[in-house]
């Protein structure tokens, strides 16, 4: 099958500092990819030199098929949706949504039709005379989208692009964009640095960090599989709980001396799952009372600090010496000083290699 | 309000007690009698010497300042000498050409150097060295390239070229070219550096979304770019038109407002009626006029800039 | 493919067949038709613009018959200095024939304490401006910026008369006081932009500490203001120094500042002119403010443009 969009060995550098390396990714026809990472790991820059707006350093871009490497943005069939939304100020909606076809010497009424559909699905038809000062970040960005929208192009391109909005607009707009993506089934690439945004909309997520992938994948496996300590700590809010110790076989031993059986663990190569390793435990998957008890591994501890977030309570403790988090549900009574069983299943918790902090 | 806000903390506590003479005049005192020479600046010299200046143009003083009123007498005289009237229209054609020909060039220039050009800041060092020199040094150097015996036409004679004609500056029908040569050799590169600034600030996101576009990159600057450094506009048109209306150095340095009379302009005139001519209360009318067409210029951007901000964003 | 024009002067790579496959960079040719017309305008502006140093430097080094008999592009034959020490020692500035010297003196005496004292002043103004507003205190900013933009014309016999009252009319006293005067409103709006653009917390942590306006503008503003003092500094110095109207009506014959005789060695001048000794005076009265221009380089385009910058 043909993928929508494919990079081969991919490379930039700007001077001597690398920012993208040798970076290979396929993307299929309707997939929504979602490129996360902290500022600065290459990931707009990679959404740049996909929309052609950076030149590459090596490496090439195919974009349905059609090597686009060398071409200019406009012909690459892509649209693009930016975090400021760089709409153009004295122009009116649209005027923005037309001025690129208009330039390009499009007919009047295949113009008139493409901004009325646009208009039409994002809702923005009674906007149409306004300028872009006088409409909400919320608009704003729906006007952006827009302008993507009527160039009838299979792959869209999505810059942060909700970075700008306040929170609630923020989560309104996430669902919009997942129901356009629905409605239009188009290829979607889309950076950002908020994983709540990546669990949400992709299909696929790509994690990177100083310009390389980290780890490809769907969200379930990205969250509940990390593939090393680097995606396990990044994703995930509160964050993994990690213990060190050793690993031999049938226990993993923690610095302290606290012992945890791990028979139930699943481990990719048994043979390699000795040495220093690193336990990574969701809070949600250290269970309390009853259910703990049922757990391969539990034990009493005495709670330090509880925080509850409304939906549930986190609550912070220390197990092998490491101070732990743990969530509750909102309806159970924690309160500091209370002493109680927890307990989980490394089968659901990972192992990392200290060495290598990859997964075992 | 903000200002109350910042010392009602402490009066709160200490003034509160102490009585209302403190609270209003002592209050906040070292910093009124560090403002003082900015009060007296303003009060004395901005409004004080303004009104005198208006007040004095109505009266018949002639070598000392007297109080006969005459009323507009002075400004009757003004409008019916000649040399006055030049004075204006040279002002006036000047000043428009040098406008507009400051901002065509400066915009044109920023927008090349805007192209990530190697050697970008040795190209905005030579643009902008004259405009840290004097206009005495700008006049008495054009002055002399354009020498018609010995500068650029005597020059171009000599090898050859014999009907090479370059007397500008002793033409007066072509002095105010000359003029122009020289303005717009001190202030282009201002010009281009206030643009530049303009159009660096424009956002970066807005130069890609038209690459996505496919707009060309002139017709990103026209039509996009362009609208967006209004401010960037107004600002050089009100820095550059106070410095036309003040004009002064560079006519005494250039050409003494020659040959004859052809290159005269308002602030020489006042100068010279006030200091050499002995008839204070024409250079006085003179100056009131200069002071009017200033107030012509400036209200209507001090409406756009402040006054009609509401409507902007 | 459709890629197969652009990509005719690229060098050959592993290609799928019939066509060079695009990889890597795009190819950029050295020469295209856009760079070319865009370094050639630039380099012509140049030409523009570099002429009169040139022209002022190159015939100041020429004796008269080379001025009169060769051309102005020419260089000098040899480096003659005979029109410097002329321009300097003693050609008539008017009265006197002592040359340019007594006027570079009576600038440094005019500039020197005219900077020290504008500047002064504007610090104090900008700082309590932002952080000691009292009533009416922007209004009287606004005049202030207001009157910058009306022609000195309208001030200049009123402020003839109050120098006259105050007996300092034709003294360095009466140019430095209207250099303090006309340089406030610019100098106070950079520095009011400026103290506007520190932390306010720390002016209100020094107030809690108990400092007063002096002791706060001192131990705390101050050191922290380096930067746009020397911003200003380059603003005053190359301003007062170009000056030509004040100094003329102010200073009084005997303190003509240099800008004023180097206008009476050219243009008020006997006999025939000496083009080379007129050039040599041009760039001395040049060569304070282009030194400074060199030297602080973005400096004084940061000063430039903070002129511009409406606050």
């Amino acid at each position: 099958m043909q993928h929508s969009v494919s990079i081969r060995d991919l490379s930039l550098n700007f001077g001597s500092v690398k920012v993208l390396e040798t970076l290979n990714l396929d993307i299929e026809q309707g997939e929504f990819i979602v490129l996360l990472g902290p500022s600065g790991c290459g990931k707009s820059t990679l959404l740049n030199c996909i929309a052609g707006l950076l030149d590459v350093s090596a490496g090439q871009i195919f974009i349905g098929g059609k090597n686009v490497t060398w071409m200019e943005p406009k012909d690459r069939g892509i649209g693009m949706v930016f975090q400021s939304y760089a709409l153009y100020p004295q122009m009116t909606v649209e005027r923005n949504l037309s001025f690129g076809l208009r330039v390009s010497g499009m007919k009047k009424d295949e113009i008139e039709r493409r901004v009325a559909r646009a208009a039409e699905i994002l809702q923005i038809e009674p906007l149409l005379g306004r300028k872009p000062a006088n409409l909400s970040g919320g608009q704003r960005q729906r006007v952006a989208i827009g302008r993507a929208l009527v160039r009838d192009v299979d792959v869209f391109l999505f810059d942060e692009p909700l970075s700008n909005l306040d929170a609630k607009l923020r989560s309104d707009l996430r669902v919009e964009i997942k129901r356009l993506h629905q409605r239009l089934k188009n290829t979607m690439i889309y950076v950002t640095h908020d994983q709540i945004e990546a669990l949400t909309l992709a299909d696929r997520i790509a994690i990177m960090k100083n310009g390389v992938i980290q780890q490809l994948a769907d969200p379930h496996t990205i969250y509940n599989k990390p593939v090393n300590l680097y995606v396990a700590g990044f994703i995930g809010s509160p964050s993994m709980n990690f213990i060190e110790g050793t690993l031999d076989g049938s226990s993993f031993t923690a610095e302290d001396g606290t012992v945890i059986p791990v028979a139930t663990y699943d481990f990719a190569d048994k043979a390699k799952a000795t040495g220093k390793a690193v336990l990574g435990v969701r809070p949600e998957h250290i269970l309390l009372g009853d259910d703990a008890a049922k757990m391969p591994y539990s034990l009493e501890v005495e709670i330090e600090i509880v925080e509850p977030m409304g939906s549930d309570t986190l609550a912070w403790t220390t197990i092998a010496g490491r101070p732990v988090t743990f969530r509750a549900a909102s309806d159970v009574h924690l309160e500091a000083g209370q002493k109680l069983v927890v307990g989980f299943d490394p089968a659901r918790g990972s192992f990392f290699s200290s060495e290598t902090t990859n997964r075992l | 309000m903000a200002d109350t806000a910042v010392y009602k903390e402490e009066g709160a506590g200490i003034a509160g007690q102490r009585g209302f003479l403190r609270k209003t005049f002592l209050h906040n005192m070292p910093a009124k009698i560090a403002a003082l020479p900015m009060v007296a600046t303003v009060l004395v010299v901005f409004v004080g010497c303004t009104l005198w200046t208006v007040y004095y143009s109505f009266t018949n003083s002639r070598l000392l300042p007297t109080g006969k009123f005459v009323g507009f007498e002075q400004y009757e005289r003004l409008f019916a000498t000649s040399r006055w009237n030049i004075s204006v229209t040279n002002l006036i054609s000047y000043g428009a050409m040098s406008l507009v020909l400051t901002l065509t060039l400066g915009f044109l220039l920023a927008v090349l150097m805007d192209q990530k050009i190697r050697f970008e800041s040795a190209f905005r060092t030579i643009m902008l060295y004259p405009f840290a020199l004097s206009f005495i040094v700008t006049g008495l150097v054009w002055q002399w390239i354009m020498n018609p015996t010995l500068g650029l036409q005597g020059t171009f004679r000599n090898l050859g070229w014999t009907g090479f004609t370059f007397d500008w500056i002793a033409n007066p029908r072509m002095v105010l070219f000359a003029l122009l040569i020289a303005g717009l050799w001190q202030g282009v590169g201002f010009c281009m550096v206030l643009m530049l600034a303009g159009l660096r600030g424009v956002d970066d996101e807005i130069w890609k979304a038209a690459r996505i576009d496919g707009i060309p990159t002139w017709r990103t600057y026209v039509s996009i770019v362009l609208p967006m450094m209004r401010g960037v506009l107004v600002t050089a048109v009100v820095l550059i038109g106070s410095g036309i209306v003040r004009l002064y150095d560079l006519v005494v340095a250039l050409t003494n407002g020659g040959p004859g009379i052809s290159s005269e302009v308002p602030a020489k005139y006042v100068y010279n009626y006030m200091f050499s001519g002995g008839n204070i209360g024409q250079g006085l009318a003179a100056a009131t006029m200069m002071l009017l067409t200033v107030i012509i210029i400036m209200v209507p951007w001090a409406y756009l800039e402040f006054g009609g901000k509401g409507r902007r964003s | 493919m459709s890629q197969t024009a652009i990509m005719a002067g690229a060098a050959p790579e592993t290609g799928t067949g019939t066509a060079v496959e695009p990889r890597g960079p795009r190819p950029k040719p050295f020469f295209t038709p856009r760079k070319i017309i865009i370094y050639s305008v630039l380099i012509l502006f140049s030409f523009y613009f570099l002429f009169p140093l040139y022209v002022m430097i190159a015939t100041s080094f020429k004796t008269m018959p080379e001025i009169r008999f060769g051309n102005i592009f020419a260089l000098p034959q040899q480096i003659n200095f005979d029109a410097w020490v002329r321009a300097w020692t003693s050609v008539c500035t008017g009265l006197t024939c002592e040359g340019l010297s007594p006027g570079f003196w009576n600038s440094v005496k005019i500039t020197i304490p005219s900077t020290i004292v504008s500047i002064f002043i504007a610090a104090v103004n900008g700082y309590a401006l932002v952080n000691w507003r009292f009533k009416g205190s922007e209004i009287f900013f606004a005049i202030l910026i207001f009157g910058s933009f009306i022609p000195y014309q309208v001030f200049l016999y009123p402020l003839v008369m109050i120098t006259r009252e105050l007996r300092i009319f034709g003294t360095l006293q009466a140019v430095i006081l209207v250099h303090t005067i006309f340089g406030m409103p610019i100098l106070t709006l950079l520095f009011r932009n400026y103290f506007a653009s520190l932390p306010q917390e720390l002016f209100k942590a020094a107030r809690v500490d108990g400092a007063g306006f002096w002791r706060i503008f001192f131990e705390i503003m101050l050191p922290m203001s380096l930067p746009i003092f020397v911003v200003a500094l380059i603003l005053q110095v190359t301003g007062i120094w170009n000056d030509f109207l004040f100094g003329v009506v102010f200073a009084g014959t005997q303190n003509y500042p240099m800008t004023v005789q180097l206008n009476n060695i050219v243009n008020s001048a006997q006999g025939s002119p000496e083009y080379n000794v007129n050039m040599a005076a041009t760039v001395l009265t040049g060569l304070v403010p282009l030194i400074i221009y060199f030297v602080s380089g973005k400096l004084f385009v940061r000063g430039v443009a903070a002129g511009a910058v409406k606050g």
